[in-house]
């Protein structure tokens, strides 16, 4: 058999990422509706903006951020590339790039997905009705998770697959904590008040993490502890710690299996993520700054995505991009 | 008659269910219309429209653009069967072959030593000023003598239902990807019509295509490395290029994907370049490579006319095929097929009047209103004049073209085509049908039983292309 083309490698960590991608922003919409019911709602949504990056093409489009706003920003608008409209789409034609490689039912779930998302207009995604929107998407993007475990042949394409499925997680799980522990808290004096208490509960939930966390932690619920659990966790399936774990064992398969050599800078990074990740506690990082250490990793990942495209994807060096452009 | 076909009338036209006008409805297709008989239209209708859906949900699309967006749509799908005899196909397919064999002599002839143009069995002007000739393929060796690896012949019947040739297609003929899945469609959402009744099975396409494209390797090469190049997701034939790759097990490239380093093809893979032996190949001559054809082109390969010429990758169809399916030189055929095998042409050609010489074009100018005119360059029924139904305007329009350019054009009568009952807005009706079958030469050639059956859907329509609002049909042989 024939080794994998690049460009479809590409694909497949790309169709992983996207998917990955519209999942959790349907969870971090839902979450943010969630913590929205108070006086302080119109600056929560935001930091939805904000931690997107994408204050300067929001505000292109809207004058504020509103509810309103940024739901249809972020979940319908097809220009947006950080909606879940986008990201769909994007998904879909990653799927149909792949189609010689996807089972029939991978892509005709894609298909429909997609399908179904095109449908939705401004009045279907009201406030009343975004938590139940939000759940079908997840939903939608379970399922494919689901028949992607249950029917994609597991060669070459699926590591590539893991390994964008993985590096969106562990992003996402970075940009979930962030959103809650560096926007939205307003003083120190309500850490541990009945209404942050009811927000760390609502992004555990969003993070589908809430029982697991219970099952760790039975009583109480701190930011400390929640924070810890969703970067340290080595047995929660959206940690960051067991992200980057699996994108280690993945790399190392991959190279193994297949006989590729690139890929060296990746494992490189990863040693430091581990090592990092092994040897700190939720107390430490909090004394360095949350924010900080979110976005370490954050740049980490990014590396990681850069040194795949070069290694295994058929991008040109760093220093072969330069001189063309020179 | 009850069911479906109680109300059925197929006008003067030949019936491919019921036979010719006027006599009594063939035997063979006996059972089937006893069948039909007890289906009602409701659950026709019903059944069409679950399997259209299923065509689009699985995707099974062209796609057509527009300014702002890719739409895909499905080629509609009729759920009443087009049906051959046994000995009807027994006819059409040595005709095929046949046909594919002569094509094929005269590309080896046109690209060596030219004996049927010094011989004036066709004007050598015709085929050397053929913006379809390839100077490029003189002396390039094809295996077996195979140019036209994939072939589809376009075959119509007339009120008699005589077989025709109407027009050959031995580039890149698409469509063989509905022939599958229209009969996966059918055998799903008909079982009660499928049933104890013998249809050759199509499903082996795809080995015989690799098969085929296996042997036309360069010799000595134990496994050789097939891949399918398509020129992307935005071509209208997307489906069918994932479709055939898919089919035959081997990898979709791109232009982008391959390289060509000392004359020979790679692939650009997660583990860096890798061989390619025989690349069947669904771009145009033009857009291959621009170092050959157009440089501006970025769709194909640099280089690969380098390495196709040097022996060191085979191409599915070769290069310069065109001149075989032009439109003018498919007027000489049935001469063709006795200069080179000895044979009387199996299927016979539909009259053609070839415009450049004067009798013809005088002829199809005192007949405008009686003939369909083509363009000899165009394909996908654009810029076609049905006589019959044009306008006073549309025939003026028409005479000019001649009268500026009469090289360019071809006429034939209409011919009144065949129908089929065919499910249209809630009632079966008649509509016209054509026929495609798909040949495959490597070593030999292999017909594909039946082929794809375009309909148009229109009323009295006879124009089937898919751009053209046609749609198609499962097509049985019966074994």
């Amino acid at each position: 058999m024939a080794r994998l083309l690049a460009r479809f490698a590409e694909d497949m960590f790309w169709l992983a990422r996207n998917m990955e991608r519209a999942e959790n922003l349907a969870r971090i919409l839902d979450v943010n509706e969630t913590f929205s019911r108070d006086a302080r709602g119109s600056q929560n949504w935001l930091s939805i903006v904000q931690l997107h990056a994408g204050a300067e093409g929001f505000f292109k489009k809207h004058q504020a951020a509103t509810a309103n706003a940024v739901i249809n920003y972020y979940l319908l608008d097809p220009e947006n590339s950080s909606s879940i409209a986008y990201c769909l789409k994007a998904a879909r034609d990653n799927a149909r790039t792949l189609r010689p490689l996807l089972s029939t039912e991978l892509w005709t779930q894609a298909n429909m997905f997609h399908a179904w998302i095109r449908t939705l207009t401004p009045a279907d995604i009201g406030r009343a009705d975004l938590s139940r929107l939000c759940s079908k998407i997840k939903e939608g993007c379970q399922t494919h998770t689901g028949i992607l475990e249950g029917t994609l042949y597991r060669d070459e394409g699926w590591y590539f697959y893991q390994l964008g499925k993985l590096i969106e997680r562990a992003d996402q799980a970075t940009r979930l904590l962030d959103i809650k522990y560096h926007m939205l808290l307003p003083s120190a004096a309500e850490v541990g008040s009945p209404l942050d208490v009811s927000q760390w509960n609502a992004l555990l939930r969003s993070a589908a993490g809430y029982h697991a966390y219970r099952r760790v932690q039975p009583r109480g619920m701190s930011p400390a502890s929640v924070a810890g659990f969703l970067i340290f966790n080595n047995a929660f399936p959206r940690s960051v710690a067991v992200s980057i774990a699996t994108i280690d064992e993945i790399v190392v398969r991959l190279r193994q299996r297949y006989g590729l050599r690139a890929g060296n800078q990746t494992l490189e990074i990863l040693d430091g993520l581990r090592g990092t990740l092994a040897n700190r506690s939720i107390d430490m990082v909090l004394g360095g700054g949350l924010h900080e250490f979110l976005d370490w990793i954050q740049l980490q990942l990014i590396a990681i995505t850069d040194d795949l495209g070069k290694s295994f994807f058929g991008h040109p060096p760093a220093s072969q991009v330069q001189a063309q452009v020179a | 008659m009850s069911g479906i076909l109680s109300r059925y009338d197929q006008g003067p036209f030949f019936c491919e269910i019921m036979g010719q006008a006027g006599t009594t409805a063939v035997e063979h297709t006996t059972a089937i219309r006893e069948r039909l008989a007890q289906l009602d239209l409701a659950a026709l209708q019903r059944r069409s429209e679950d399997a259209e859906r299923e065509l689009y949900n699985l995707g099974i699309t062209f796609t057509v653009y527009s300014e702002k967006d890719a739409i895909d749509r499905i080629l509609p799908f009729d759920v009443i069967p087009r049906i051959l005899s046994r000995d009807d196909w027994a006819h059409l397919e040595a005709g095929v072959i046949q046909r594919v064999t002569a094509i094929n002599l005269f590309l080896a002839d046109v690209y060596g030593p030219q004996h049927a143009l010094k011989d004036g069995i066709v004007p050598a002007e015709l085929v050397l000023g053929n913006s379809n000739y390839r100077p490029e393929m003189i002396g390039v060796k094809v295996a077996h003598g195979a140019y036209t690896n994939i072939c589809g012949i376009d075959v119509v019947r007339d009120d008699k239902g005589r077989f025709m040739v109407l027009e050959d297609n031995a580039r890149t003929p698409s469509g063989v990807s509905y022939v599958l899945e229209n009969r996966n469609m059918m055998l799903r959402a008909f079982p009660d019509l499928t049933t104890d009744i013998s249809i050759r099975p199509v499903d082996n396409y795809g080995p015989k295509l690799q098969e085929a494209m296996v042997e036309i390797a360069p010799e000595g090469v134990a496994d050789p490395q097939v891949v399918l190049l398509s020129p992307g997701t935005y071509n209208s034939a997307y489906f069918e290029h994932i479709f055939l790759a898919r089919e035959m097990g081997v990898p979709l490239v791109e232009g982008r994907d391959l390289v060509v380093e000392n004359d020979r093809v790679y692939m650009k893979t997660t583990g860096g370049l890798e061989r390619v032996h025989t690349i069947y190949r669904r771009l145009n001559d033009d857009f291959l490579d621009p170092e050959a054809f157009r440089p501006d082109s970025t769709l194909g390969v640099p280089g690969l006319m380098r390495a196709y010429r040097a022996g060191n990758v085979a191409l599915a169809n070769s290069v310069g095929t065109g001149v075989a399916d032009d439109k003018a030189v498919y007027a000489y055929m049935p001469r063709l097929i006795k200069y080179y095998m000895e044979q009387e042409a199996i299927l016979d050609n539909v009259q053609t009047n070839i415009c450049r010489e004067a009798d013809a074009l005088a002829y199809t100018l005192d007949n405008l209103d009686k003939l369909v005119v083509k363009p000899v360059a165009e394909s996908g029924g654009y810029g076609i004049t049905v006589g019959p139904k044009a306008s006073k305007e549309e025939l003026e329009v028409c005479r000019a073209s001649l009268l500026a350019d009469p090289a360019n054009y071809i006429s034939q009568p209409t011919i009144q085509l065949s129908v089929c009952p065919t499910l249209v807005e809630g009632e079966v009706e008649p509509r016209h049908v054509d026929l495609r079958p798909f040949a495959i030469t490597g070593k030999s050639t292999w017909v594909l039983p039946g082929g794809l059956t375009r309909v148009a859907l229109r009323r009295g329509s006879l124009v089937v292309n898919s751009s053209q609002g046609g749609g198609s049909k499962d097509t049985w042989v019966l074994g």
